[in-house]
C-alpha cells in the first residue's frame, strides 16, 4: 500500500453510524446478493432474449422461446431496481465519504444511470407489447430488443467502476470522469467477471423455469422440446461458467495489491471448488440429457449459490481491508477536526473572540455596519445612494427613513429596488438618527471609508 | 470539503435536482399515491354496477399508470438520491445516518409497493369472477404502501426545513415528528388524490368515445372524486402555510429579511389559489354537463395540478434556506458549527483537495476560485442558472464595480439576503474571492466539477492566472 502520508484523507461525517458496522456488514453481503440475482436474469435474459429471437427468424420456435424469456424480465427488471436500493443505502452509511468520492469524480456517467435505465426498461415494453405488431417487420423488433440489452450492458459498468473507485484513495488525486475510472486495471476484468457470472446464473435459471412451468397449450415446439431447451441452456450455463475459470484469475491477478490476503484467497479458493462440482454436474446433465433429474437442478442452484455468496464475502473482505488503514487515518483526522471546532466554539461562548472593530459601537452603529452598509456609504454610491443624499432627502426626517425602509419604494431609474427591512422599533430608530448624525458631522470621529 | 466538488457549470446544481425531483413528485403523486385507489376504487365499482367498462377503464389507466411508474418513476426517486448526494453529499450522508432506519423503512415498503404493483398489473386478466374481490383488495393493499412511501419521505423532508428539538436531542424520534410533518402530509394527501383524478380524467377522454354515454358517467364520477378530495386540500394547504413561516421566522437568527419571502409568498398564494379556481372550475363543469366538455379544456387541471405541484417544491426547497438541514448545516454543506473556526482559519486549510492552503500574493485567484467552489457553487454558476456574474451585473451595473464595495456585501450578505448562507472563510480568502470574482468579470472561464477530465478534484487549471493576465 502506498504510505498514508501521500494519500487523500478526508474527515468523515461527524455523526455516529447508526448500526454496528459489522451488522452491515453482513447485511450487505446478502442485499447485494439478492440484487445482483435479478440483474443477473435481467441483464442475461435480455442477451437471451436478443439472440433468440434472431435465431427465429429461421427456426419459429426459437422465437417463441424468446418471447417467454422477454416476459420475466418486466418482473425481474423492476426487482433488480428496487432491491437494489437497499444495498445502496448500506453503502452510503457504511463508505459514506469513500462511495461520495467515488460519485462526484465519475458524477456525469453516474447520474447517467436514471435515465438510461428508464429508456432501457421502456425499450423492453415497447419490445414486449409490440411482439405481434411488428411480426413483419422483425429488424426492428430486434432491434429494440438489442437497444434495451445494450443499455442494460452499459448501466453494470457505471456502477463498477464507482465501487472500485471508491477502495483506492490513491487514485482520487488522478481521475477525472468515468472514462478515467475504467482505466484502473482491474475494472475490465471484473466486468467480464461479471457479465459471464450473468450468463451463467440466467442460463441455469433459464434451464429449471422451462422445466418446472407449465405451457399447456403451446409446448414450444416438437424440434425444441423441452429437454432440449434444458439442455441448451444447461450448454450455455456450463460455457459461461468454464469461461470465468479464465477471468477469475484474471481478475486476481488485475487487483491492485491493497487489499490482498490469505483470508480473500481462502474464500475464494472455497468458491472455486463449488463452482467446480457445478461444472461436473453440468457436465453429466448434458451428456446423457435422458436421465436428468429435478434433485440435480436443485443441487447446482444450491452449489452455484454457494459459490457466488462466497465470492461476495472475499470481495468484501478485499474491501474492507483495502481500506482499513485509510479509514483508521480519517477517524484521526475528524477526531482532530471536531475537536479544533469544539474549541473554537467555546472561544465565542466564552466571549473571547473580540466582535470586529472592537465592541464600542451605538445600536445604530451596529446595525448600520450589519446592514445598511453593505449598500450605502457617507458620499459615493454603492448600491445604493450615498448618505449624503439621503440626508438631503430626509432633512432631520427620523420617521420618513424609518417609513421608506420599512417599505421602500421604486424611484430611482439606474438603482436596483432595495430590499424591505425589518427591525425592532429602536433599531429602526437608532440607525435612521445614526445616519442623519453621520452626515452632519457629529458622528466624525467614527466615520471610516468613503472618502 | 473532504470531497471533490461536483459542478455543474451551465445548468446549476440547484436545478438539477429540482428538475429530477419535480418530475417524480409529479409522477409519484398523480401516478401512484392519489391514482391507485382511484383505480381500485374504480374496479370495486365496476364488480358492483356489474358494468364491463369500469373494469376496462380503470385497467387502462392502470396501463399507463404501471409502465411511467416502473420506469420514471422509480428511476427519478432513485435519481434524486444519486442527484443530492452528487450535489449535498454532506447533508445526504448527515440525513441517512439519523435517518437509517426510516430510510430502511421505506426501502422495504417500497420493495413491496413494487411487488404488489406488479401482481396488481399483470394478474389483473387472470383473477376474474371469484377471485376479483381478493384482486380489489390487492389494490387497496398497494394504495396503503404508496402512501406510506410517501408518508415516510414527507418525514424526511419536514425535518430539512425544520428540524425541531433535533438540535439538541439527536434522535430518529424527534427528528421525525419535526413540527412540519403533520402538515406537509395532510396537505400532500388530498393533493395527491386530487391530482391524480386531473390526470385519470384526461386520459378517460382518450379511452373513451365522446359519442358513448360512458363517458360522461366516467367522467362525472372522477370529477367528484377529485371535488371531494378539494376541501381537505384547501384545509391541509392553509395549515401548512401557518407552520411553514412560524417555524422560519424562528429559525433565523436575524429576524431581517422576512419580507422579502413574503413577497414571494403573496405571488405564489395569488397564483395558487387563481389555479386551484380555475381547476374547480373546470372540475365543476365535468361533473355537471360532462358532454359539454371538450377535450383541450382537460389540460387546465392538468396542467394546474403539475405547475403547482412544481411550485410547491420550489417554495418548499426555497424557504429552507440557508441551511439545507435547518439550524444545522448550510446549503454549502458546512456546518453552522463549524463557522467559528473556519471565520478564523479560513477553508482553504480544511479543503483536501484545494491546491491553495492559503492565499498569497501568487494563488490569490486561484485561491479565490476554490472559495468560490467551496461557499457559492451549490447555488451559483459562473455564467449559467443564477450565474453570479449577472447577479453581480445586476447590482453595479457595468460601471460601479468597486472592490471594497462587493467586498462589503459579500461580508454582509447573510443579513441583507438572509437565504443565503454567511460566507465561512477568512477575511483574506474573501479579498480572494472578490479578486476571482472580478477576474472572471474579464475573463468569464466556466469552472469545470471534479467530474470532468480536467477538473478532477478541484484542482484547476494551471495556467488561469496566465489566462486572465493576457
Ligand atoms: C441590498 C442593498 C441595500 C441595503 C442592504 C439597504 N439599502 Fe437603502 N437603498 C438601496 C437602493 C438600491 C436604494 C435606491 C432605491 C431607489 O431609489 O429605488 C436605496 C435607498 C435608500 C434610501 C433613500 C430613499 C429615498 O427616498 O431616496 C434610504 C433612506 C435608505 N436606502 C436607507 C437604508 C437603510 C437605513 C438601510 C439599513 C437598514 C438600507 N437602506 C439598506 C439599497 C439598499
Ligand atoms: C443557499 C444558496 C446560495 C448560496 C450558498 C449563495 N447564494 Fe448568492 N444568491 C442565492 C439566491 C437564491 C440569490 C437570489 C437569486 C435571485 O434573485 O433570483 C442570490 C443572489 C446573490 C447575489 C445578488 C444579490 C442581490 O442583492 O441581488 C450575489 C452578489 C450573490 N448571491 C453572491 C454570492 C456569493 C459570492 C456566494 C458565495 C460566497 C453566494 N452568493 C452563495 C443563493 C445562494
Amino acid at each position: 500500500m502506498e504510505s498514508l502520508s501521500t494519500l487523500p484523507i478526508p474527515k468523515d461525517i461527524p455523526l455516529p453510524l447508526p448500526v454496528e458496522s459489522y451488522n452491515l456488514q453482513i447485511s450487505i453481503i446478502f442485499l447485494f446478493l439478492l440484487h445482483i440475482l435479478f440483474v443477473n436474469l435481467m441483464v442475461g435474459g435480455s442477451l437471451f432474449v436478443v439472440v433468440l429471437e434472431w435465431m427465429g427468424i429461421q427456426k419459429p420456435a426459437y422465437d417463441r422461446l424468446a418471447r417467454r424469456i422477454a416476459e420475466t424480465i418486466t418482473v425481474n427488471k423492476s426487482l433488480a431496481v428496487v432491491l437494489g436500493v437497499g444495498p445502496l443505502l448500506v453503502i452510503n452509511v457504511l463508505y459514506t465519504i469513500h462511495f461520495y468520492t467515488a460519485n462526484a469524480l465519475t458524477g456525469v456517467a453516474w447520474l447517467m444511470v436514471v435515465p438510461v435505465v428508464a429508456i432501457a426498461f421502456l425499450l423492453g415494453y415497447a419490445h414486449k407489447y409490440t411482439w405481434d405488431r411488428l411480426a413483419h417487420q422483425k429488424g426492428l423488433h430486434i432491434a429494440i430488443g438489442a437497444g434495451a440489452a445494450l443499455l442494460f450492458l452499459i448501466v453494470p459498468l457505471i456502477f463498477l467502476a464507482n465501487i472500485n473507485l471508491m477502495l483506492f484513495p490513491s487514485r482520487w488525486t488522478q481521475v477525472g470522469g468515468w472514462v478515467s475510472a475504467l482505466a484502473i486495471p482491474n475494472v475490465i476484468p471484473r466486468y467480464l467477471h461479471f457479465l459471464l457470472g450473468s450468463v451463467a446464473v440466467a442460463g441455469l435459471f433459464f434451464a429449471g423455469y422451462f422445466t418446472v412451468r407449465e405451457f399447456p397449450e403451446d409446448q414450444i415446439d416438437q424440434l425444441l422440446d423441452r429437454p432440449k431447451v434444458r439442455q441448451m441452456f444447461y450448454s450455455i450455463a456450463l460455457a459461461a461458467t468454464a469461461a470465468n475459470f479464465l477471468a477469475g484469475p484474471l481478475l486476481l491477478f488485475t487487483l491492485p495489491a491493497e487489499g490482498l490476503s490469505w483470508k480473500l484467497a481462502g474464500i475464494i479458493s472455497c468458491g472455486v471448488v463449488l463452482a467446480f462440482i457445478v461444472i461436473l454436474i453440468l457436465w453429466k446433465e448434458i451428456i446423457v440429457p435422458q436421465q436428468t433429474s429435478a434433485t440435480r437442478f436443485y443441487w447446482m442452484a444450491a452449489l452455484l449459490t454457494g459459490t457466488v455468496v462466497l465470492m461476495a464475502t472475499g470481495r468484501h473482505v478485499y474491501r474492507e481491508s483495502a481500506i482499513s488503514q485509510h479509514r483508521l487515518a480519517m477517524a484521526g483526522e475528524t477526531l482532530a477536526y471536531t475537536s479544533m471546532v469544539g474549541i473554537a466554539n467555546w472561544r465565542i461562548s466564552q466571549g473571547l473572540e473580540m466582535e470586529e472593530g472592537g465592541g464600542a459601537r451605538s445600536p445604530g452603529e451596529k446595525v448600520f455596519d450589519n446592514v445598511c452598509a453593505v449598500c450605502h456609504a457617507l458620499d459615493k454610491r454603492l448600491v445604493g445612494p450615498p448618505l449624503t443624499e439621503i440626508a438631503q432627502t430626509y432633512p432631520n426626517d427620523v420617521a420618513g427613513i424609518i417609513k421608506w425602509v420599512k417599505n421602500p419604494g421604486r424611484k430611482r431609474a439606474d438603482y436596483p429596488q432595495m430590499p424591505a427591512i425589518t427591525l425592532t422599533e429602536s433599531q429602526h430608530q437608532a440607525v435612521a438618527q445614526y445616519i442623519l448624525d453621520l452626515v452632519s458631522g457629529k458622528g466624525q470621529e467614527e466615520e471610516k471609508e468613503g472618502e | 470539503m473532504d470531497l471533490p466538488v461536483f459542478h455543474l457549470d451551465f445548468l446549476g446544481n440547484r436545478f438539477l435536482i429540482a428538475m429530477i425531483a419535480v418530475l417524480h413528485v409529479i409522477i409519484n403523486h398523480a401516478m401512484a399515491v392519489g391514482a391507485i385507489p382511484l383505480i381500485a376504487l374504480m374496479e370495486w365499482w365496476g364488480k358492483k354496477t356489474g358494468e364491463r367498462r369500469w373494469d376496462d377503464l380503470a385497467y387502462q389507466i392502470l396501463t399507463v399508470c404501471f409502465v411511467i411508474t416502473t420506469t420514471f418513476g422509480a428511476l427519478t426517486g432513485v435519481g434524486i438520491w444519486f442527484s443530492t448526494s452528487l450535489v449535498n453529499p454532506y447533508a445526504i450522508g448527515s440525513m441517512i445516518r439519523v435517518f437509517f432506519w426510516a430510510w430502511f423503512a421505506e426501502w422495504i415498503i417500497f420493495v413491496s409497493e413494487v411487488v404488489l404493483i406488479l401482481l396488481y398489473y399483470l394478474l389483473w386478466k387472470r383473477w376474474q369472477g371469484e377471485w376479483k374481490r381478493y384482486h380489489i383488495a390487492l389494490g387497496g393493499v398497494l394504495a396503503l404502501t404508496s402512501w406510506l412511501t410517501m408518508a415516510i419521505i414527507v418525514a424526511i423532508l419536514g425535518y430539512m426545513m425544520d428540524v425541531g428539538n433535533w438540535t439538541h436531542e439527536k434522535s430518529i424520534a424527534t427528528a421525525i415528528l419535526n413540527p412540519i410533518y403533520l402538515p406537509q402530509l395532510a396537505f400532500r394527501t388530498p393533493l395527491a388524490m386530487m391530482t391524480a383524478g386531473f390526470f385519470s380524467l384526461f386520459l378517460t377522454y382518450f379511452f373513451t368515445r365522446k359519442e358513448d354515454p360512458f363517458q360522461s358517467a366516467a367522467a362525472r364520477w372522477i370529477s367528484l372524486w377529485s371535488l371531494g378530495w378539494a376541501p381537505l386540500c384547501l384545509a391541509g394547504g392553509i395549515w401548512y402555510w401557518k407552520a411553514v413561516p412560524d417555524s422560519m421566522v424562528g429559525n433565523l437568527a436575524v429576524a431581517l429579511g422576512t419580507q422579502a419571502f413574503e413577497g414571494r409568498y403573496n405571488v405564489i398564494l395569488d397564483i395558487l389559489l387563481v389555479s386551484f379556481l380555475l381547476a374547480l372550475v373546470t372540475l365543476l363543469w365535468s361533473a355537471v354537463k360532462p358532454s359539454r366538455m371538450p377535450r383541450f379544456v382537460l389540460i387546465i387541471p392538468f396542467a394546474v395540478a403539475i405547475v403547482s405541484l412544481g411550485y410547491f417544491e420550489r417554495v418548499r426547497e426555497f424557504i429552507r434556506k440557508p441551511y439545507v438541514i435547518s439550524g444545522y448545516m448550510y446549503a454549502n454543506g458546512i456546518r453552522v458549527d463549524d463557522y467559528p473556526l473556519l471565520n478564523q482559519n479560513g477553508v482553504l486549510p480544511y479543503a483536501l483537495y484545494a491546491d491553495a492552503k492559503e492565499v498569497t500574493e501568487e494563488n490569490h485567484l486561484q485561491a479565490g476560485k476554490e472559495v468560490f467552489l467551496i461557499a457559492c457553487t451549490r447555488c451559483h454558476t459562473t455564467n449559467g442558472v443564477n450565474g453570479i456574474l449577472a447577479r453581480l451585473e445586476t447590482m453595479y451595473g457595468s460601471d460601479r464595480w468597486d472592490r471594497d464595495t462587493v467586498l462589503m456585501y459579500l461580508k454582509g450578505m447573510h443579513n441583507v439576503r438572509p437565504y443565503m448562507p454567511p460566507f465561512p472563510g477568512n477575511n483574506a480568502e474573501l479579498g480572494a474571492l472578490v479578486d476571482y470574482l472580478f477576474s472572471l468579470r474579464a475573463y468569464p472561464a466556466p469552472i469545470k466539477g471534479a467530474q470532468t477530465a480536467d477538473g478532477s478534484s478541484i484542482r484547476a487549471e494551471k495556467t488561469y492566472d496566465d489566462n486572465t493576465r493576457g
